[in-house]
């Protein structure tokens, strides 16, 4: 994607979306319980959950065709709760890009400009201008039905940024996309919503679409937001069992806090930081537990469990083991090297936890 | 040398095994004896001088040359575009109430959408008769009160007001199909871009539910132009249909008139066939994802409501004033000249049961073996289209289809030109024989059958046959054991498609039945309802086919359903 349309760029301002305390329930089932969050003008956000999470209902009441019980939606300073879907000036991208069969790309994506009575000389320029920026003018005579996933995505995304919405909002847009397709599309995605400024809300399911592209991530599950924080903070700092389990692989090693240590099973004894939650479990990331061969000494504080390789799993640059402990399976990253010999299932290893890398989270 | 035919044979045929190859080039027989051949004969004949030999085109020029042809022309494409329009006012109304709001009677509209087609038109033609015609119950009472009368049964008015209400139902199934397939996001993207209300219809609905109206309304209007017995029922001679009968059983099937009208109706089938398949051509706009298809549906305001409610209980009166009719009828001693019958009886159905039960039977017998042939050929075709390399393979289905173009009027007279001439030894002409009344039947029929059994076959993975050959069982095993039984519900559904169409048809039949005792029921009650005395018992007749057909399509329903339910995991 070219990106040379300033016009559309400078006709954008961002705007803030802000969700106030919204709840949505189908008969009995809470779709939606109480959620608030706020997106920050010119900010590219993420709903990230699993499948039932909320996440796309949420986008669908921002776009206006889901109906809250309960709470506001604000665009700017505008409150649009009561808005019909045509008065809201937002952009949806559909997840199966919903062009209309029986037109031609250009005429998808005229359709917009038309509804807004736009002169057809600028109706024209528009969609010659749009079609320019996603790089399908060549096509602009085909018919949806005569593109390529890729091509479809981009067109319903011209359609959408032709009428300069307020706000961008794609539902799961890469889904469709083959995997090398959708590694270039969300780059594209990305460096188009930067240079228009644009205020974006992605839904996805995967995780490694949100933290590539994304600002900021709102984790859901069960129609709560369980965590809103950028890629890192969310890896680094989980709020909660939950998102450390989303995010990355986290081993959970059995034990309680007990005072001011966290007593594993088994009887080794770790110490908590002031202020662990009674009920909190410890969470290690898998690249944060050492593998140790041969007899070195403990570095200072850290701690060993002794256990034998159960399984193992070579993921390219890394070898993921599966370690038996007593404080339950664990899994555990493993840099390739070349000296370095590789472990068999069976054999006895200890491991090493560092007590600064160590998580306590409850559910 | 006889060893090296049957593989040099095979790769000829594209890797099919022998049992494929034997049964591909017996149903290209079948099609070829009773489908071409005949339709051929027909053609041929309407070319050729009377008497036979050599080509001409005076039998054309004789057909364009004679008023009463002409105008039975144009009889004809009036009824046929009054029809579709009739019956696009009735369809239009309910497609649209039950696809855009919550409407309780949604039910109510898909029942609709059964009920007159369980009924042979030219039975409606006659009860409707009593309703609308000039000394109907709708004229006296207009008459009594109002003092005016309007002709809905006149000439080919009622010709058009028969057929609309018996065949609106191919549009409104169409119409709402094509509804129900649209996408909620194209409606929404719309929306989302600004678009509303009226413009929202009239830019991305309507355009997108157009390819299936049009290919209903092609429907209903080859159905009109074809049909034979409901205008001679109403004593409306001068359309084609009527005329190639009359021409065939008044002249004689050495008359070339008969042949040349039969080749207009096939000009005019292929014509509104392809008419359907060009707007259905590269917009298959079938656009549902998985998950939520169909418009958004919105709550009715009361006003619409009482509006909504009101016209389909009107259309609703209307569609079964047919039936009504014919049940009061079948239960009057007379019916004339006043709104009501004058009194009630049951000697109607006695005298049906003890005199006509020859009719239920043969109706049974000849409508259940033409859908049983149709599902085993349906069966075999789609299995060797869909899963062999056969050359040539798509043929087959090609052939079997093309049994829709073919007007039944034509196939009838293509009967008796071919097989009226072969005798059978003790001097009977094949063509009185009962067994080709069941083999049109089943021609007429094939292509309802094959399209189910297609769409069948395609919902059964490959990978599920392949997982069957890989644990030793033989193609054939395999087709029974596990492709059979995963079609059962679309096999059902074409097996009573075929069986209650055939069980209603009349137009070929009318041509076929030579004796009273091989006749089936809607020939009995042709006969029946012919003459003024005979309505009573044609009318029990009629009631009892409608039943009889009804309970069939309800229980094959419930067969279909029950299998979807079992089988709802696999899919």
């Amino acid at each position: 994607m070219s990106l040379a349309d300033s016009s559309l760029a400078k006709a954008i301002q961002p705007v803030s979306v802000t969700v106030d305390r919204v709840s949505l329930s189908y008969g009995n089932h809470a779709v939606l319980k109480d959620v608030s969050l706020q997106v920050q003008p010119g900010e590219f956000f993420a709903f990230l959950g699993p499948s039932g999470c909320g996440k796309t209902t949420l986008l669908r009441l921002i776009a206006g065709f889901a109906h809250a019980q309960d709470g506001r939606i604000l665009i700017g300073e505008r409150d649009v709760t009561d808005l019909r879907p045509w008065q809201r000036d937002v952009g949806l991208v559909f997840q199966n890009y919903a062009l209309w069969p029986h037109m031609t790309v250009a005429q998808n994506v005229a359709f917009g400009l038309e509804e807004r009575r736009l002169p057809s000389a600028e109706v024209r320029k528009r969609v010659g201008d749009m079609l320019d920026l996603v790089g399908l003018s060549a096509l602009a005579d085909r018919r949806p039905s005569q593109l390529s996933g890729g091509q479809q995505q981009r067109v319903a995304l011209a359609r959408t940024l032709a009428v300069r919405p307020r706000v961008l909002l794609l539902d799961e847009p890469l889904s469709n996309l083959d995997a090398k397709m959708r590694v270039q599309v969300r780059r594209e995605l990305r460096d188009l919503q930067r240079s228009l400024g644009i205020t974006a809300i992605f839904v996805t399911h995967d995780q490694e679409e949100a933290n590539t592209v994304c600002d900021r991530i709102a984790v859901m599950n069960s129609g709560v937001v369980q965590q809103v924080a950028t890629p890192m903070e969310l890896f680094s700092r989980p709020a909660n069992l939950f998102v450390a389990n989303f995010l990355g692989t986290a081993n959970i090693l059995a034990g309680q806090v007990d005072g001011v240590v966290y007593r594993l099973a088994g009887g080794t004894v770790m110490p908590v930081p002031a202020g662990t939650q009674p009920g909190s479990k410890l969470v290690l990331r898998s690249q944060d537990i050492l593998l140790v061969t041969g007899n070195s000494e403990p570095a200072a504080g850290g701690i060993r469990l002794s256990g034998q390789v159960r399984d193992r799993e070579f993921l390219g640059n890394t070898m993921r083991y599966t370690v038996g402990t007593a404080a339950g399976d664990l899994q555990v990253d493993v840099l390739i090297t070349v000296t370095a010999m590789p472990q068999s299932i069976g054999d006895a290893v200890e491991l090493e936890l560092t007590p600064q890398r160590a998580l306590y989270l409850t559910h | 040398m006889q060893a090296s035919v049957l593989p040099r044979l095979r790769r000829a045929a594209g890797s099919a095994t022998a049992g494929q190859i034997v049964a591909a080039l017996a149903i290209a027989a079948f099609l070829l004896l009773f489908l071409v051949l005949p339709v051929a004969q027909v053609m041929i004949a309407a070319f050729q001088p009377r008497g036979g030999g050599g080509f001409t085109l005076v039998n054309f020029v004789d057909f364009f040359n004679t008023d009463l042809f002409m105008r039975s022309f144009w009889n004809s494409l009036y009824v046929s575009g009054m029809a579709v329009l009739v019956a696009s006012v009735i369809s239009l109304p309910l497609a649209y109430i039950t696809a855009r709001f919550e409407f309780r009677g949604a039910l109510l509209i898909q029942t609709l959408g059964v009920i007159p087609l369980i009924m042979p038109p030219f039975v409606g033609a006659v009860s409707m008769q009593l309703l609308f015609g000039r000394n109907g119950t709708i004229n006296l009472l207009l008459q009594d009160y109002f003092d005016i009368t309007i002709p809905f049964m006149e000439g080919l008015n009622g010709v058009v007001l028969v057929q609309a209400i018996h065949y609106f139902p191919f549009i409104l199934i169409n119409l709402s199909t094509a509804l129900a397939n649209i996408d909620r996001s194209m409606e929404e993207a719309a929306q989302s871009l600004g678009s509303s209300g009226l413009r929202l219809f009239r830019r991305i609905v309507f355009p997108l539910a157009m390819p299936g109206y049009i290919a209903g309304a092609a429907l209903v209007f080859i159905k009109v132009f074809d049909d034979l017995a409901t205008p001679l029922l109403l004593n409306v001679k001068d359309m084609l249909a009527p005329q190639a009968y009359l021409r065939v059983t008044s002249i004689g099937i050495a008359d070339p008139m008969g042949y040349v009208i039969s080749v207009v109706l096939i000009v005019f089938s292929l014509l509104s066939m392809s008419v359907s398949s060009l707007a259905l051509r590269g917009r298959d706009y079938a656009t549902t994802q998985r998950g939520g298809g169909g418009l958004d549906r919105r709550r009715l305001s009361p006003v619409q409501a009482v509006l909504a409610y009101g016209i389909v209980v009107f259309i609703l009166l209307l569609v079964l004033s047919p039936h009504i009719a014919l049940t009061l009828l079948s239960f009057a001693t007379v019916w004339s000249f006043s709104p009501l019958p004058d009194s009630f009886t049951l000697a109607h159905y006695g005298r049906v049961f003890a005199e006509s039960a020859g009719y239920m039977k043969n109706t049974v017998l000849y409508a259940g073996l033409a859908a049983g042939i149709d599902i085993v050929l349906g069966i075999a075709i789609a299995y060797l289209v869909l899963r062999t390399k056969m050359i040539g393979r798509q043929w087959l289905d090609y052939g079997a289809m093309a049994a829709l173009a073919v007007p039944g009027v034509v196939l009838g007279i293509g009967y008796l030109r071919s097989f009226y001439d072969i005798t059978l030894p003790g001097g009977v002409p094949l063509a009185t024989l009962w067994i080709v009344i069941v083999l049109a039947l089943a021609v007429r029929r094939l292509p309802y059958a094959l399209r189910a059994c297609t769409a069948a076959l395609q919902q059964v993975s490959v990978a599920l046959e392949e997982a069957g050959e890989n644990l030793g069982a033989t193609k054939l095993r395999v087709i029974r054991r596990i492709v059979v039984p995963l079609m059962t519900g679309g096999i059902l559904a074409g097996f009573v498609t075929s069986f209650a169409t055939a069980a209603v048809e009349l137009s070929a039949t009318l041509m076929l039945v030579q004796s009273n005792a091989d006749a089936p029921l809607t020939y009995g009650l042709y006969v029946f309802m012919q003459s003024p005395a005979g309505r009573g018992p044609g009318a029990a007749l009629g009631i009892i086919a409608v039943i009889l057909v009804a309970g069939c399509t309800l229980v094959s329903h419930l067969l279909i359903e029950r299998h979807r339910r079992r089988s709802g995991a696999t899919r």
